[in-house]
């Protein structure tokens, strides 16, 4: 097999990307976006906002209407072929033949990737093991449960061992056990050198795997940094605190807004700066014992809330004088 | 992607389609080797006898190689059609798609099963027919290019027909109402010498009638048309199919939204 060198540090660039479709419709508007060699990348958005197209685009099954794509400094229009060898996709839908069997599958998208066939069978195993489906290499793809399927998807992605692997939302529909083994297992791959970009609406998800962010809405790129950066945005977060007593009534303390959920249950929204050492002294001192706390919500989960109506808020005020974009078909 | 890359995605594709046709064979090699069973029982030894001569050779003899070709046009075409058409429809198409593979090789591929699914199911039938009369091979040549061309061109029109197709009622369309009369009136069962003048000048307007009686002419040595115009017109139309499905690939015409 020939192996291109990889020398780029970016493993995706994207620039000016636009998909118009039909007339008017405007899926992605002018998107940049870049994402380091060995990275693992959220790509956030509500449903429609673009995240699909943009995937699409990236594995050549979209046309694009503007823009280009580069993995690894290969573009996807002049050097498609390079360009490919470096990706593995796991759509959001399953996209293989029911009737074929597990094995085969995988076998098969190793020859389309020019691996020969015996190298092609022992990545197949190697991967249907990993991913729990060894038992089950000659059961027709039909016979796989929901999650099963899943992880299928992902052994094909796999097999040609992309350094660059694109999952648009890969636990949908997967149970906690299985989506925490998920997890799991593209962190290790991921520690293994091969950049990972996510899509998902778990955003405890891209929380716990991710290091960098874009959030998409409405075919722009609303916020683009490291969730560390972007939590640090988040001004107030609310916690749900556990009394070991019954409390007669809601403890009140200064500059602290306490409001109380059930007899032994008290939720607080704490601003950033506040401490809470300081508002556990205060319920101590009321003669209130906190036995345990959690955050109500996922804190990314109202940051990104927060930021979608942001950006909705800001685009509905524009709207009168935003003049309209011409956008020119490639 | 190498040579040698290309090369094995195309083995793997081939393989695959093999593959598909081989496990649903019930339905894809014997419902054509019935028919043309019932083609030759009924057309050929019970009213044949009472027909007499076709072109100067025993109706029976003079059908064979036209149910041969129609049995190769009909299992190339379909089996194309359907498997593409499928991929489409399961999407399991974007496996191809997001690879490296060229549209060249995807094309070849499902054209090669088509072939081999068409010359197979034409193997069994000539087997079948040698039940019924002595078949003679009269130019090995051009009985097994003019053979092997028809599989592939209309393995390409089975490709171009699945490319187009929105539902699974667009690929059974083209069969019902173009393919099955074109082969009929295609010299498979009369010489176009029977003919009225005017309408043998309109069945030479019926690229099939080329086939059959090349066909023919390479088993039996008898044809109604010549042969180098039929060779021609063979590569003719199967150059401008191969072109055009080309086109459609690479502009992801139906594939890529």
């Amino acid at each position: 097999m020939s192996v291109t060198p990889l020398d780029s540090k970016v493993a995706l660039k994207i620039r000016g990307l636009q998909k118009t479709y039909g007339k008017s419709f405007e899926a992605l508007k002018g998107i940049d976006l870049e994402v380091a060699r060995g990275d693992f990348f959220a790509l956030l958005g509500p449903n429609g906002a673009g995240k699909s197209t943009t995937i699409g685009v990236i594995c050549s099954l979209v046309k694009k209407t503007a823009g280009t794509v580069e993995i690894f400094g290969h573009d996807v229009d002049r050097n498609f072929s390079v360009a490919k060898q470096f990706i593995g996709v796991v759509p959001q839908e399953f996209n293989f033949n029911m009737f074929e069997k597990v094995e085969d599958i995988v076998v098969n998208q190793a020859g389309y990737y020019g691996l020969p066939k015996k190298l092609a069978q022992e990545r197949a195993e190697k991967y249907l093991r990993k991913l729990g489906l060894w038992d089950k290499r000659d059961t027709q793809a039909k016979g796989l449960s929901g999650g099963m399927k899943r992880r299928l998807m992902i052994a094909r992605a796999l097999t040609h061992e992309p350094q660059l692997l694109i999952l648009d939302e890969p636990t949908a529909g997967v149970d906690i056990e299985l989506r925490r083994s998920m997890w799991e297992f593209l962190q290790e791959i991921n520690e293994a050198g091969t950049t990972i970009i996510l899509t998902t609406h778990y955003l405890e998800e891209a929380e716990h795997l991710c290091r960098n962010i874009a959030i998409i809405n409405k075919g722009e790129i609303a916020e683009n940094t490291s969730i560390k950066d972007l939590l640090k945005q988040l001004n107030r977060e609310t916690f749900i605190l556990d009394s070991r007593t019954v409390l007669a009534q809601c403890p009140s303390v200064e500059s602290y807004n306490l409001h109380q959920v059930d007899d032994t249950t008290l939720e607080v929204s704490v601003e950033k700066g506040q401490s809470l050492n300081t508002l556990f002294a205060k319920l101590s001192e009321l003669g209130v014992d906190i036995v345990s706390m959690r955050n109500k919500v996922n804190r990314l989960e109202e940051l990104f809330v927060s930021l979608i109506e942001k950006v909705e808020r800001e685009g509905a005020d524009a709207a009168p004088t935003k003049p309209a974009t011409t956008v020119k078909r490639a | 992607m190498s040579p040698q890359q290309q090369f094995i995605a195309f083995k793997t594709l081939v393989r695959k389609e093999i593959r598909r046709f081989t496990r649903i064979w019930v339905q894809t090699l014997i419902p054509p080797v019935i028919t043309m069973a019932l083609y030759f029982v009924i057309f050929g030894s019970l009213i044949g006898r009472r027909i007499g001569e076709m072109g100067g050779l025993d109706y029976m003899s003079f059908v064979v190689p036209g149910l041969i070709m129609m049995a190769v046009i009909n299992n190339s075409y379909s089996n194309v059609v359907s498997s593409f058409y499928s991929a489409k429809f399961t999407k399991s198409i974007e496996e191809l798609q997001v690879s490296p593979t060229p549209n060249y090789i995807i094309m070849l591929g499902y054209v090669c099963g088509g072939c081999l699914r068409g010359l197979l199911v034409g193997l069994i039938v000539t087997l079948i027919s040698m039940l019924f009369t002595d078949l003679q091979v009269h130019n090995l040549f051009v009985t097994a290019s003019v053979v092997f061309l028809t599989a592939f061109l209309f393995s390409l029109a089975g490709m171009i027909n699945a490319i187009f197709a929105n539902s699974f009622d667009d690929i059974s369309i083209i069969p019902t109402f173009v393919l099955t009369p074109m082969t009929y009136l295609g010299g498979v069962f009369y010489s176009i010498d029977l003919l009225p003048e005017f309408w043998q000048g309109v069945s030479q307007l019926n690229p099939i009638l080329y086939m059959v009686n090349a066909f023919r002419y390479g088993l039996l040595g008898v044809s109604d048309v010549n042969i180098g115009v039929a060779f021609a017109g063979i590569i003719g139309f199967l150059l401008v199919l191969l072109a055009y499905c080309l086109f459609l690939l690479e502009h992801g015409k139906k594939l890529r939204n």
